[in-house]
């Protein structure tokens, strides 16, 4: 099947263009050993089908970022049929600077003029055909919003791919063409391919082309010495980059008058920016739209509407049973709406998946098993090992989707951008840039889109700082473990605010990640500030149809990722607990001589520095299980509670009063477990802190493992989480029980900071020198 | 009169004279399109003062003050 490659920069409406051309068939994987998408998909309408391939988007050839690298090899080594290369044509400069470079490999080109049609409203025109006789391609106007022209598209680039082209430059025009003329029939003699492409990136200096022609380099060195320059000495890359500006703006500028270049650059953004960037009301606004839509996507109390008018619960209004259940059908659909207050379209969307769609297949089918004459171990391992873990997988998506889409409407729209552009100098302080804070909050939702988001971000480093303090701001899996905990102190103790220990906790996971991508930017992960050069692209409604393909991208992403290693590691987890070490099947009620069990029970003086270890007793290991439990995703933490707790109860023949260990909010069962264990108010806050700052759920290592590619990187990040949960943690519980230890933590602290300014300093004396 | 990017007042107006800077930015900046002879208007300054956004070859871009300060600029006007 042939190929065609689609390349172009960032928002030039190549991903319209691709959705146009490829319908449904686009699937997405990753580049061999690089994190960034790479999406195919079929266009069937030319005479025989043909695969279409993605490109990320970019401005340039340049050695310097991921993206750039990827293109470049891809377009030069696996040499598709014909490269389609989508022009702006409100943006004509810029956009054929990566087009003059495209033009100069061995590859059938056709140019896609994009946004003809806002041109052509404006009144303006552009001479396609001076551009096609120039630079010696085809070229073919098209809408892709409207997707006019694709077909005549397609069919050029079709025709384009049955001929050979070989490579052309713009700069022949400029002082240095005999320069690079020389080095290409160099090139050309010892038979390296692409002989002008790499004829111009060596004269450029290009270090990936420097390295891979080791041996020409003295000889161009030499034709260089004969060169010389009268603005710029001997930057051949300044050169290089300044004679294509220069050939672009002397043939196509004039084709888009200037005016109307002002007319665009003013009406597009002007209006829109005023107010979003606005010197005093930028941040404000920027905070409103970002808590209007964590509350959309997760409030129980739509726009206060339940506390406003201290609306009636469904119990006050008789509609439940006296078991809690409600009345009918009805009820039970009013349910995932209203409940004393009318839920944010979030959570009823998340409601009706979970209660009506998911909550009954799975009921559905458990019953199937169940009333089967299958053993009760096979019983158990589907209903409670494979079943469950799939439901509880499943039963974030609704959830996780619309966060996503919005976040994509901020992206779509051109917002996102902007985001970066007002919080740039506060990340700054961090070794970050203003992109690294979308992942961040997006993290507060579910530390899986969050992570892949991380794509937008250039640089190596940053990205793999960010990656790892994403699973700190505290997702929505972790809150039950907190009303959970914090409940039952406030219950049992009779100290403290549960909203506040709650409130405290997020905080503590902030301070966290703000230390940690500190001390990782001036230790192993330090590097340079990354470069904040960005286009901010001109607003835009965001596409239905591209809001829908990005959705669909991210489902499928999620299936296969509950289908694989989620599933494997519930299955796993489910026979260590429900088997004993001689193989004995055992039920829910006796998990404490389970495998899980033993091995918890062993590792529990582990724990002894951070007050749920040795100290406990021997049902101290709860803790510990729970806590494991929690690695495969965080819900398990709570469901294991009310697990344990019953058997707890049982062994230790606690008197537990009234206490319902059932209860789905689990603090009865937290109640019982201090009961048993005499576990200290530290050590339960430092139980939490544990649990939000260790290894997230399977689904969340499984994604930055994805996208951090390097297996050293990974397994690093593995320690740096374990690492520093086991810190803070510790830090909590000693300074909670004995306070002067705050003094020996700060002494620490200051040495380590004094250690790594003095490491960093020598480094810095040494390269001086 | 000569002046570094970052040294603009917001609705001044410019050419690119000079671009300097490490390797990774200068390159960078040069592929933005900000290149000796471009002109460059200064548009506006993020909340906090840094970064800044300009319009360079009809469009809109933002670089931090520390990488405007690589590039020297002729007044006009």
């Amino acid at each position: 099947m042939k190929r065609f490659a689609l390349a172009g920069n960032p928002n030039c409406g190549k991903t319209t263009l691709f959705n146009g051309l490829t319908g449904s068939t686009a699937h997405v994987g990753n580049w061999p050993g690089v994190t960034v998408d790479k999406r195919d998909g079929v266009y069937k309408k030319t005479p025989e089908p043909v695969a279409i391939v993605d490109l990320p988007g970019i401005y340039s050839l340049s050695p310097y970022t991921p993206e750039e690298v990827i293109a470049r090899n891809y377009i030069l080594d696996e040499k598709p049929d014909c490269v389609i290369n989508i022009v702006d044509a409100t943006n004509l400069e810029r956009n054929l600077y990566l087009t003059t470079q495209i033009l100069e490999i061995d590859v059938p080109m056709v140019i896609a003029l994009n946004m003809m049609d806002e041109v052509e409203k404006a009144g303006d025109k552009i001479d396609a055909e001076l551009l096609s006789s120039r630079l010696g391609v085809p070229v073919v106007k098209i809408s892709a919003l409207k997707e006019n022209g694709l077909k005549d598209l397609m069919e050029t680039a079709y025709a384009s791919s049955m001929k050979e082209r070989v490579g052309k430059t713009v700069l022949e025009e400029s002082s240095l063409a005999h320069l690079i003329g020389d080095v290409r029939i160099a090139l050309k003699g010892q038979g390296v391919k692409d002989p002008l492409f790499h004829a111009v990136k060596l004269v450029e200096n290009d270090s990936i082309e420097v390295e891979m022609h080791k041996e020409t380099v003295p000889m161009i060195d030499e034709f260089k010495a004969t060169f010389e320059d009268d603005i710029f000495g001997d930057d051949f890359e300044a050169l290089v980059a300044d004679a294509r500006y220069k050939y672009i703006s002397e043939y196509f500028a004039p084709a888009l008058s200037k005016k109307m270049r002002e007319k665009f650059a003013m009406s597009r953004s002007d209006k829109a920016d005023k107010v979003l960037t606005h010197k005093v009301w930028g941040i404000p606004i920027f905070l409103v739209i970002l808590f209007a839509i964590f509350h959309l996507t997760f409030s129980e109390d739509f726009l206060y509407l339940g506390a406003i008018f201290k609306l009636p619960t469904l119990e006050d209004l008789g509609l439940l049973t006296e078991d809690g259940d409600p009345i009918n059908y009805g009820v039970r659909l009013l349910a995932c709406i209203y409940d004393g207050a009318v839920f944010s379209p979030g959570v009823i969307i998340n409601n009706i998946w979970n209660d009506m769609l998911v909550g009954e297949l799975f009921g559905w089918l458990g019953g199937l098993v169940e009333s089967s004459s299958m053993a009760p171990w096979a019983v158990g391992l589907i209903n409670n090992g494979i079943f469950e873990g799939i439901a509880s997988v499943f039963s974030f998506l609704p959830q996780i989707l619309v966060l996503f889409l919005f976040f994509s409407i901020l992206e779509d729209s051109g917002y996102m951008a902007r985001i970066a552009f007002i919080l740039d100098r506060m990340f700054r302080r961090f070794g970050l840039s203003g992109r690294a804070f979308m992942p961040m909050i997006m993290g507060f939702g579910c530390s899986v889109p969050a992570m892949i988001n991380t794509r937008t971000l250039a640089d190596d480093k940053e990205r793999t700082a960010t990656v790892r303090v994403i699973p700190f701001f505290s997702c929505g899996a972790k809150l039950p473990i907190l009303t959970a905990v914090a409940g039952a102190i406030v219950a049992y103790f009779g100290i403290g605010n549960a909203d506040v220990i709650t409130f405290g906790m997020y905080l503590l996971g902030i301070v966290t990640a703000i230390v940690a991508v500190l001390l990782m930017r001036s230790t192993t992960l330090k590097g340079e500030t990354p470069p904040f050069i960005m286009e901010l692209p001109a607003y835009h409604a965001p596409q239905f149809k591209n809001l829908m393909a990005h959705l669909w991208d991210k489902t499928k992403h999620f299936v296969k990722k509950a289908f694989t290693i989620i599933l494997a590691s519930t299955i796993v987890i489910w026979f260590l607990t429900h088997f004993s070490f001689n193989w004995h099947f055992l039920e829910d009620e006796a998990i404490n001589e389970s495998i899980l069990a033993g091995i918890s029970q062993l590792v529990q003086p582990l724990f002894t520095p951070l007050g749920f270890g040795s100290q406990l007793g021997q049902y101290g290991w709860v803790f510990v299980v729970a806590a494991v439990a929690g690695l495969i995703a965080k819900e398990n933490v709570i469901a294991t509670f009310a697990t344990l707790a019953s058997c707890l109860v049982a062994m230790a023949n606690l008197n537990i009063g009234g206490l319902d260990l059932a209860a789905e909010e689990g603090i009865d069962a937290v109640q019982a477990m201090i009961l048993a264990t005499g576990i200290s108010v530290p050590a339960l806050i430092a139980f939490i802190a544990f649990n939000m700052t260790t290894i997230p759920c399977f689904a969340a290592v499984g994604t930055a493992k994805a996208e951090l590619g390097d297996k050293k990187r990974f397994n690093g990040t593995l320690i740096f989480w374990i690492a520093s949960s086991y810190v803070i943690s510790a830090m909590v519980y000693t300074i909670g029980s004995w306070w002067w230890t705050t003094f020996i933590w700060a002494a620490v602290a200051a040495a380590v900071t004094c250690f790594i300014i003095f490491r960093n300093k020598r480094g810095v004396k040494i390269k001086a020198v | 009169m000569e002046k570094t990017l970052d040294e603009f007042e917001i609705g001044d107006v410019g050419v690119v004279r000079r671009v300097g800077g490490e390797g990774k930015i200068k390159r960078r900046l040069f592929d933005m399109g900000i290149t000796p002879g471009a002109e460059v208007l200064m548009r506006k300054r993020a909340p906090l003062g840094d970064p800044i956004e300009i319009t360079i070859r009809g469009y809109e871009l933002t670089l931090r003050k520390s990488e405007a300060a690589c590039v020297t600029m002729e007044v006009k006007g």
